[in-house]
């Protein structure tokens, strides 16, 4: 990691002494408490650390989901907390990626209108829309499931799906949020194979919360540990042939 | 988003929810059906009575006497020209009050008393003129026989009482009115004559001083019964009412001595024959203030009734705003409605609307979709009240039809649904159920989506 803050094309996101702090009745929690790191374009970060260790805040303040209470989030050389709503509304719509642990697809809508769902936010002309749907759709797999709802499909079609409508705007960075904590271990490693695969081949940052540490260890190539909110240790994963031998 | 995104996912979100959704729906064209009833049952009644008052002649007409005429109803004689230097109300005068912007018709006033013989038995009557354009008046609603053939034909309409009179029928016992078809009956086709003194002007000698000599001549006309009439038309006449009526132009013709020409005799004023009054018709009783200021600028005196509609149109404006308004209270309850159904679907959608927003959505784009669903029940709502009022203001102009039917009155449309009515509620309804939509899209743009995700 390094302090320095000129603007680098190679760091995809950077993290500069930010807080979020939660008023709960009397006390504040410190959800994130003065977190600065660097992630580099391309990179593969697995956010590790116990329950309530502040990750999916910190990762819902790279996503634009939220608002640090002070220091800044700079993404792709945007501050994130400058922007305004409509712009980071636009940051979410064309900038980032992504998926959560429940899927988080609209149920009343079936697989091609869930996923056709950021491209009309993108005031994509209609005619082109269903080819891109259909593709994406087909890259995950799922060609054969476009009009079926949701609630009509196991739990890694939906997170396949979910990907499929993270990635539709050809964003430059994933934020996957426990996107195997719903799947058992077999279809967890096919949506993993899946977020590897954008990330090895579309050269996407991808930034994933996890608590399994065998997980990250056999796909991410830095685990960044969060503990009450503060960074803990950050390491590299050691290289791909002592990967392959890691349990799962 | 595009409009055709956000009408496309507003009509998926309405019938996601499609009962719900059709209750506030239906609330909105009770409403807007309540409106459009109560609205088109004030414009109704408003046409009706300026149906009737127009038909009736009597706030369409201004009655022009001479100012040399003592008869000046008691109007203000101060403006224009002295009595003595008034212009005579003569043929020339007629044609340039005529000619006035707005006036419909100027013919002369010709009424007289005069003998009647029916069986040959003497009747005494006032006689009076009547211009053919008086067939629409309401007096001859429901008359029996029919109206002049034609404006100079030697024909005869008879009021009821006169027509009771001829044939000495009395009223039932327990009866205040003799029954009209009983008394035409017997007397529609007979021959009524007419005795009359006619003025004739005497064969110039000459000498100027005797340009205005005439001489009275006793003469009869024979008059064929065509039609009984129920009601006076000529009630505005007050005592002066006259229960036999001849086409006026058959009366011009006759030439028969008029009060004025004694007076005139005495005044001078030259050998033509002038008139005693003039009728005229205006073609809408607006324009009536106008013409009379138009005629008094001429130097004759005028008369009309203008007031009186003045404050018709003031009560009906009154009545159509009340209408409008309790028709508008019901409006107010649907958009109670629209407001809490819009406010449920928030609380529902609240996990949707964090997704929508996580993967992109702005705050305008989820406020355009709440917007659009209101507007989306606001149009249905609307155009669904506008049929349901009309089916009901169509329903109670039916029964009120068979009511006046029953009571022996004719139909009338005491209903009406304008164009301006059925596009105006409409946009109304769209307008409230905006309005409404203004608090729960606010509400629903401004969500925290990390807030709304973790919503179960």
């Amino acid at each position: 990691m390094s302090n320095g803050s000129a603007p680098n094309p190679a760091i995809a996101i950077r993290t500069e002494n930010v807080h979020r702090h939660y008023q709960m009745g009397d006390s504040v929690i410190r959800a994130v408490d003065g977190i600065s790191l660097h992630i580099n374009a391309g990179e593969f970060i697995a956010l590790l650390g116990t329950s309530g260790s502040g990750k999916s805040s910190l990762l819902n303040l790279i996503a634009g989901l939220d608002r640090p209470t002070s220091g800044s989030v700079v993404v792709q050389d945007r501050d994130l907390a400058k922007l305004s709503r409509q712009e980071l509304a636009k940051y979410r719509l064309k900038s980032v990626g992504m998926v959560f642990q429940s899927f988080n697809l609209i149920p009343s809508m079936n697989l091609i209108e869930n996923v056709e769902l950021p491209l009309r936010f993108a005031e994509l002309d209609r005619s082109k829309r269903e080819n891109i749907c259909r593709e994406a759709l087909n890259r995950v797999g799922l060609s054969g499931r476009l009009k079926h709802r949701p609630t009509e499909l196991s739990g890694g079609e939906q997170q396949r799906a979910a990907l499929a409508r993270a990635l539709i705007n050809q964003p430059q960075v994933l934020l996957a949020d426990e996107p195997t904590g719903n799947l058992d271990s077999h279809t967890g490693t096919e949506i993993m194979n899946l977020i590897r695969e954008c990330n090895e081949s579309l050269r996407m940052t991808v930034v994933m919360v996890t608590h399994e540490h065998a997980l990250a260890e056999r796909y991410a190539k830095r685990m960044i540990f969060l503990a009450d909110g503060k960074l803990a240790s950050s390491a590299a994963v050691p290289a791909p042939g002592v990967e392959q031998g890691g349990a799962h | 988003m595009k409009l055709y995104d956000v009408t496309e996912l507003a009509i998926r979100n309405l019938r996601e929810s499609i009962l719900r959704n059709s209750l506030t729906t239906v609330g909105i064209s009770v409403g807007v059906a309540s409106l459009v009833a109560m609205l088109s049952l004030g414009i109704g009644l408003q046409q009706l009575a300026d149906r009737r008052l127009a038909k009736s002649g009597l706030f369409d007409t201004v009655v022009v006497t001479s100012r040399r005429e003592m008869r000046n109803f008691g109007r203000d004689t101060e403006n224009g020209p002295s009595p003595t230097e008034s212009p005579s109300l003569d043929e020339p005068a007629r044609q340039q009050i005529e000619k006035l912007a707005n006036v419909s018709e100027a013919y002369p006033e010709i009424r007289f008393v005069t003998e009647l013989r029916y069986e040959d038995k003497p009747q005494l009557s006032m006689v009076a003129g009547l211009p053919s354009s008086a067939r629409s008046n309401d007096a001859f609603d429901g008359m029996q026989g029919k109206f002049f053939s034609s404006d100079s034909a030697p024909e005869a309409i008879l009021q009821k009482s006169f027509a009771a009179q001829l044939l000495g029928v009395k009223p039932k016992p327990g009866s205040d009115d003799v029954n009209l078809a009983d008394v035409a009956k017997p007397l529609l086709g007979k021959e009524l004559v007419m005795n009359y003194a006619e003025r004739t002007a005497t064969p110039s000698t000459g000498t100027a001083s005797d340009t205005s000599g005439y001489s009275v001549v006793s003469r009869q006309q024979s008059l064929k019964i065509v039609g009984v009439c129920e009601l006076d038309p000529d009630s505005m006449r007050g005592q002066a009412r006259a229960r036999v009526f001849i086409p006026l132009q058959l009366a011009q013709t006759l030439h028969v001595m008029q009060p004025s020409d004694l007076r005139d005799t005495t005044n001078v004023v030259g050998g033509k024959p002038t008139y005693t009054a003039l009728q005229v018709h205006v073609k809408s009783p607006k324009y009536i203030q106008s013409v009379e200021d138009a005629i008094k600028k001429m130097g004759f005196n005028t008369f009309s009734i203008v007031d009186a509609t003045k404050n018709i149109r003031q009560f009906f404006a009154v009545l159509d705003l009340f209408l409008g308004i309790f028709g508008s209270l019901a409006l107010a309850v649907a958009s109670i409605g629209i407001i809490n159904t819009l406010v449920m679907a928030i609380l529902e959608r609240r996990r949707e609307i964090g997704i929508m927003k996580a993967i992109g959505a702005s705050d305008s784009d989820v406020r355009g979709l709440f917007f659009a669903e209101a507007a989306g029940m606001g149009v249905l709502g609307g155009a669904l009240g506008v049929a349901l009022g009309w089916t009901i203001g169509r329903v109670i102009n039916i029964g009120t039809n068979i009511y006046l039917k029953r009571q022996h009155f004719p139909p009338e449309q005491i209903w009406f649904v304008p164009w301006w009515l059925v596009f105006g509620a409409i946009a109304f309804a769209i307008v409230v159920s905006l309005l409404s939509g203004l608090y729960p899209a606010g509400r629903a743009a401004r969500m925290d989506p990390v807030q709304a995700l973790r919503y179960e």
